[in-house]
């Protein structure tokens, strides 16, 4: 006597699928949600923003360490000989060693 | 014509209620909003414009939690649930499928959520047979087909069985086998993409196989 697993689980699926579930509501359920939303606190517009606030501190934090890091770094803008500061350094000496050799 | 031959065949004491009726005359009955309506009022701040959104949907979403929860507390506690989120998102609805449409996909999600919560559960469902499954199984073993007789015993069967399953692989069995959806259907109704609802599908059957090995008698197999 063996069973056949596929047939069986046909058998057990049809089962379930002849009785649809149960439909019946608790007595004046509805009431008990109604009580629910009514009990809940008006929205609160300050405390949605400051949470908001806080929930962006994390991915903020995160973007300033990782920009840190690399900023730090061999490739980051630390010994970079192309940096903007640098270039703007020998555009103003040059106009001074220029007329500095004019005179 | 015919219309009025009817009311002359009926007794003269009915003959107003049917002249009503069958002239579409029963305007003095109110006539209730439809949820469109219902929705607009509750955003416009009127919450008890709610309650009969809720009464209407509560039979379906009660229905659809009792496939996932079993003790009655759970199922209250999931349909109303259901009911808060519809409330607060009820912004979200654009109103281009039916309300209903978008309530049951609030509800299947809750559902889930729900058996993600509860995962634990789903290692004490491993226990013996009762004696009525038992009974069950070696009706089905000696006449496959004349196991149909006792039911109860079978869906007894199914769910010990769907509460082994994984959240996602039970919700899939239920919409799918089950409820007949079709993967499009189970897509929209879950958020998930065609392709996961076919590869969460194919895993599903596959649990399903080995717990059901499991469950099934040695002397059996």
């Amino acid at each position: 006597m063996r069973i056949n697993l596929s047939q069986l689980e046909r058998a057990l699926l049809s089962a379930a699928k002849r009785v649809p579930p149960d439909e019946r509501v608790p007595y004046a359920f509805e009431q008990r949600v109604m009580a629910r939303l009514r009990e809940r606190p008006a929205a609160d517009s300050w405390a949605e923003w400051a949470a908001a606030l806080w929930r962006a501190a994390v991915p903020c934090l995160g973007v300033a360490v990782a920009l840190g890091v690399w900023a730090m770094g061999p490739g980051g803008l630390r010994g970079n000989e192309f940096s903007p500061d640098s270039d703007l350094e020998t555009a103003l000496y040059s106009v001074v060693d220029t007329t500095t050799e004019s005179w | 014509m015919q219309a009025l031959g009817a009311i002359e065949a009926i007794a003269p004491s009915r003959w107003l209620s049917a002249f009503v009726s069958e002239f579409g005359l029963a305007a003095s009955r109110p006539v209730e909003p439809d949820d469109q309506q219902l929705i607009a009022a509750v955003r416009r701040g009127d919450t008890s414009a709610f309650e009969p959104i809720v009464r209407k949907y509560q039979p379906r979403i009660f229905a659809t939690a009792r496939r996932y929860a079993r003790r009655e507390s759970e199922v209250e506690d999931i349909v109303q649930e259901v009911f808060l989120k519809a409330f607060q998102k009820l912004d979200s609805f654009r109103g281009d499928a039916p309300f209903e449409h978008w309530l049951m996909r609030l509800a299947v999600r809750t559902c889930y959520d729900f058996l993600r919560q509860h995962q634990r559960n789903r290692e004490t469902a491993v226990a013996d047979l009762t004696d009525d499954e038992e009974a069950w199984m070696e009706r089905f073993a000696t006449e496959p087909a004349g196991a149909e007789t006792d039911a109860d015993a079978a869906r007894a069967l199914v769910q010990r069985l769907l509460e082994r399953l994984s959240p996602a692989s039970r919700l899939v069995i239920t919409l799918l086998e089950i409820e007949e959806k079709s993967v499009k259907e189970i897509a929209a109704l879950t958020g998930w993409s065609v392709t996961a609802v076919k590869v969460r599908a194919f895993r599903a059957r596959a649990e399903m196989r080995k717990f059901l090995r499991q469950m099934t008698p040695d002397k059996y197999l």
